[in-house]
């Protein structure tokens, strides 16, 4: 009987601790100051999207197509690299190159067969932007080994003030093997030159057995990915499993805890882990009790939004709104919904013009604008 | 010797075709469970229930049950544009997974006879194989 008093009381607690929102609590704002415009239309799952000047962007859809927007109009970009589609593989993010004007040079991610054993990986890849064409095609990186399962391909890339570039592999559902051992490929966030020579003060470079471009690790699926625009910092938010999404400033050779410590549990229910903080590993900056499924991130550092001025941007695939968050001092004070019921949102982005973008399934690229 | 080459043949097909072939109902479901779990399990959730208004449910659900090539055909090609289920409106987008025959026929039986859903065929990879993108316009 006791027994049985005490797994009611266990019961009823955890169900109580799942069940409480992590603060601050969401908030719906009372007046609406902003609206929006379609300006791309069309593209079922636009995964990531990059913009060369103020009328031109690049935009991949999931299922294997890149495309050049120009003034609102899309074309296909030919030459791609052919894209290994199996689960939540396919074509991923876009980057241009920080010094794209000069050297036309574009970056891409996707889902990879290249390899030996069967099942795909991510991949990075460089590759010249003659109009509407790719060129000198050369692969960067490519994560190993193959594996026919479908999750967590990552993939974001953004780029430090010092010439690195950086993107990230998530753990290709292999958990228990890939997050904590930097031998290992999946679960990380990957530094290289823009050429992708790797960095030779890469925090494992000269550690035997370690993959040298590993950066950090202990992630999860990391598919959002921006840097602080007064710390130049890397900023990611990573989903979870069922709770526990997290947002992560990533810094050298730290490992962010997956699967040890997690404020998620299994999607079943079951527990992954009851540790949450371990002295070895970093705690989250901020983490999503439930989980939104967020996907894109940027800070809007413009003058065009009254009020959200050095704001964070998040995309919620779950709940299809996007989530502003204000930050002061080192804490998220206050999260609000933009655009509720917009659709699932893959992509936020920061134009060249100072406009917040994002990409919306089902929709293509919206531009948010203020009243 | 004819006839100890024509017994090697025979045996060589009969065992390639319980090595190769046919699962039984009962091992498809059990593959299929994997490739739920790895596939479906985000949005239709392990209870198969869904979100209702974003992600259709499975349990109990009549689209499903009455029309299983079309089933097939989202699963297979991906799925795109407004659907009914249970009375209630979707229009999402469910992307093409990647599956190879097999794997839909392993999915498809285990979600026909999963949370409840009973269902009496049997899904094969040939009966996969033969459905085309073309039923679902």
């Amino acid at each position: 009987m006791n027994y049985f008093l005490n797994f009611t009381c266990c019961v009823f607690f955890i169900t109580l601790g799942c069940a409480q929102e992590n603060s601050p609590a969401i908030e719906t704002p009372l007046a609406i100051k902003y609206s929006f415009e379609l300006v791309v239309d069309g593209i079922d799952i636009p995964w990531g999207m990059d913009f060369i000047n103020e009328s031109d962007l690049l935009v991949t859809e999931l299922s294997g197509t890149l495309y050049r927007v120009s003034n609102g109009i899309k074309k296909v970009v030919s030459g791609l690299p052919e894209v290994y589609l199996r689960g939540q593989g396919g074509l991923l993010d876009v980057a241009i190159h920080p010094e794209f004007k000069n050297n036309n040079l574009i970056y891409l991610t996707l889902a990879s067969s290249l390899g030996d054993n069967p099942g795909g990986n991510t991949a990075l890849y460089q590759a010249t932007l003659v109009g509407n064409n790719l060129e000198k095609i050369s692969l960067l990186y490519k994560a190993s080994p193959n594996t026919k399962k479908g999750q967590h391909f990552g993939s974001r890339i953004a780029f430090d003030e010092k010439g690195h570039i950086y993107f990230s592999v998530g753990d290709r559902g292999n958990r228990d093997q890939n997050p904590q051992d930097i031998s290992r490929d999946g679960g990380k966030v990957y530094r290289l030159n823009l050429d992708g020579s790797i960095p030779e003060d890469n925090p494992f470079f000269s550690s035997p057995k370690a993959k040298q471009a590993v950066f950090s690790y202990g992630h999860r699926n990391p598919q959002g990915m921006t840097v602080h625009p007064d710390t130049g910092a890397i900023w990611i938010n990573e989903h979870g499993p069922q709770g526990g999404d997290e947002i992560n400033k990533l810094e050298s050779g730290k490992n962010f805890g997956w699967p040890l410590i997690t404020y998620g549990i299994n999607y079943s229910g079951t527990p992954i882990t009851d540790k949450t903080s371990n002295p070895k590993m970093e705690q989250p900056f901020y983490y999503w009790v439930p989980s939104i499924a967020p996907s894109g991130m940027a800070f809007s550092t413009s003058d065009v939004y009254k009020d959200w001025k050095n704001n964070l941007f998040v995309g919620s695939l779950k709940f299809e709104y996007l989530e502003r968050l204000v930050i002061e001092g080192n804490k998220v004070v206050k999260r609000e919904k933009i655009l509720d019921k917009i659709g699932r949102i893959r992509n936020v982005k920061q134009g060249p013009d100072g406009y917040l973008y994002l990409g919306v399934e089902g929709k293509g690229i919206i531009k948010i604008l203020p009243l | 010797m004819k006839i100890t080459v024509f017994i090697y043949l025979i045996s060589l097909g009969i065992f390639s075709s319980i090595l190769f072939q046919n699962k039984t109902k009962k091992e498809s479901i059990k593959a299929g469970s994997e490739i739920y779990q790895d596939f479906c399990l985000q949005c239709h959730l392990s209870t198969g229930i869904g979100v209702s208004g974003v992600f259709p449910p499975l349990k109990a659900s009549d689209y499903l049950l009455k029309n299983t090539n079309l089933s097939i055909a989202g699963i297979k090609y991906g799925l795109k544009g407004k659907i009914i289920v249970n009375n209630e409106e979707y229009d999402g987008i469910m992307v093409r997974q990647g599956l190879d025959d097999e794997e839909v026929a392993d999915v498809m039986n285990y979600i026909l006879n999963e949370w409840g859903n009973k269902t009496a065929a049997f899904i094969t990879p040939d009966q996969v194989s033969k459905i085309s993108k073309s039923i679902l316009e």
